[in-house]
C-alpha cells in the first residue's frame, strides 16, 4: 500500500502461495523412492557384473529389470533437479541470472533423462542382439 | 553448538550508541522497493559461519550438499553414459569400460560410491530430523558422526567386494 510496509506486512493474511510445500515434499518422496531403487540397482549390478553391452541389454530385456530401471532414471532426475534448484536459489541472487540458471537446469535435466530413458527402452524393447 | 562471542552489538550504527540523541521516528528510507532484503546493508547480519564452533553436524550438512552436487552432475553423467553405451553396442560399451576400468575411472568410481553412501546416510538422517526427532545435542552429534563412519565403511566394503569377489 505504501513504502512504509515491511514485506511481511504486505503478504500477511493473503494465505500461502500453495506451492512452497510441494517442492519440499517432492524432494523427500523421491529420496525415499531413490533409496529403494538404488539398493536394488546396486545389488543387481554386483550380481550381474556386466562385461559387455550384451550383458546389460539382456538384463534389461526382463521387464522386472527394465521397469525399475525406468523408475530409477525418472526418480533420479526429478530428485537431482529439485536438489540443484535449491542450490541455485541459495547462491544465485540476481533475478536474471537465477532465471537463466533454472531454465538451463531444467533443459539439461530433461534432456539427460530423455537420453537415459530412450537407452533403457531401446534395450528393453529391441530385438535380441545377433550373436 | 556454542556461540564464541556475540558481535551483534558491534554492528549497531553510531546513532544508536548510548548518549546519542534518538533517531527521528518514521523517516522513510528511500531504498528502492525491489531491492532484496539480503542485499540491504542496513540490515543486521545474522550469526554466520564465522562465529560458530565447528561440529560434525555442520560438516555433514555441507557434505550433504557437496556430495549431492557431485552425484547430480558427475554421477548422473556416468549413469547416462553407461546406459547409452550399452544401448549403442559393443564398441561404445568398450569405450566406456576402458575409461571406467582405468585408474582414473576407478578413482572417480570410488569417489562417486563414497558420495552416494554419504548422501544416502545423511539423507536418512535428514528424514528423521524432518519428523522432528534427533535434535538433542548428544544424539544429533552421534548420528552426524555415524553417517561419516558409515559412508567410509560401506565404501570400503563395496570395493573390497568388487575386487575380491566380482572381479575375481
Amino acid at each position: 500500500m505504501n513504502g512504509m510496509e515491511t514485506p511481511i506486512a504486505r503478504v500477511r493474511g493473503l494465505g500461502s502461495a500453495r506451492e512452497g510445500a510441494g517442492h519440499w515434499w517432492q524432494e523427500r518422496a523421491t529420496s525415499v523412492a531413490a533409496f529403494f531403487l538404488y539398493a536394488w540397482f546396486l545389488a543387481s549390478l554386483l550380481r550381474l557384473a556386466p562385461r559387455d553391452a550384451r550383458d546389460v541389454a539382456e538384463w534389461l530385456r526382463d521387464p522386472l529389470a527394465a521397469v525399475p530401471m525406468l523408475l530409477l532414471v525418472a526418480v533420479t532426475f526429478r530428485h537431482l533437479r529439485d536438489g540443484l534448484q535449491v542450490v541455485i536459489e541459495d547462491y544465485v541472487h540476481e533475478d536474471g541470472n537465477k532465471f537463466v540458471a533454472l531454465l538451463l537446469l531444467n533443459f539439461a535435466t530433461v534432456a539427460a533423462a530423455a537420453f537415459a530413458l530412450f537407452a533403457v527402452l531401446k534395450m528393453a524393447l529391441g530385438a535380441p542382439a545377433a550373436a | 553448538m556454542q556461540q564464541k562471542s556475540s558481535r551483534t552489538c558491534e554492528r549497531l550504527p553510531p546513532a544508536f550508541a548510548a548518549g546519542a540523541p534518538p533517531p527521528p521516528l518514521a523517516t522513510a528510507r528511500r531504498a528502492p522497493k525491489s531491492r532484496p532484503m539480503h542485499r540491504n546493508p542496513d540490515r543486521p547480519l545474522s550469526p554466520h559461519l564465522t562465529i560458530w564452533k565447528w561440529g560434525p553436524h555442520m560438516a555433514v550438512s555441507i557434505l550433504h550438499r557437496v556430495t549431492g552436487g557431485g552425484l547430480a552432475t558427475l554421477g548422473a553423467a556416468a549413469l547416462v553414459w553407461w546406459l547409452l553405451a550399452a544401448a549403442s553396442g559393443p564398441d561404445a560399451y568398450a569405450a566406456f569400460a576402458k575409461v571406467a576400468t582405468s585408474w582414473f575411472g576407478i578413482l572417480v568410481g570410488v569417489g562417486l560410491s563414497w558420495a552416494f553412501f554419504q548422501h544416502s546416510l545423511s539423507g536418512l538422517r535428514h528424514l528423521v530430523m524432518d519428523m522432528g526427532a534427533g535434535f538433542e545435542l548428544r544424539t544429533n552429534k552421534f548420528w552426524a558422526n555415524m553417517t561419516l563412519v558409515g559412508a567410509l565403511l560401506l565404501t570400503v566394503l563395496l570395493w573390497a567386494y568388487i575386487l575380491l569377489v566380482v572381479a575375481k
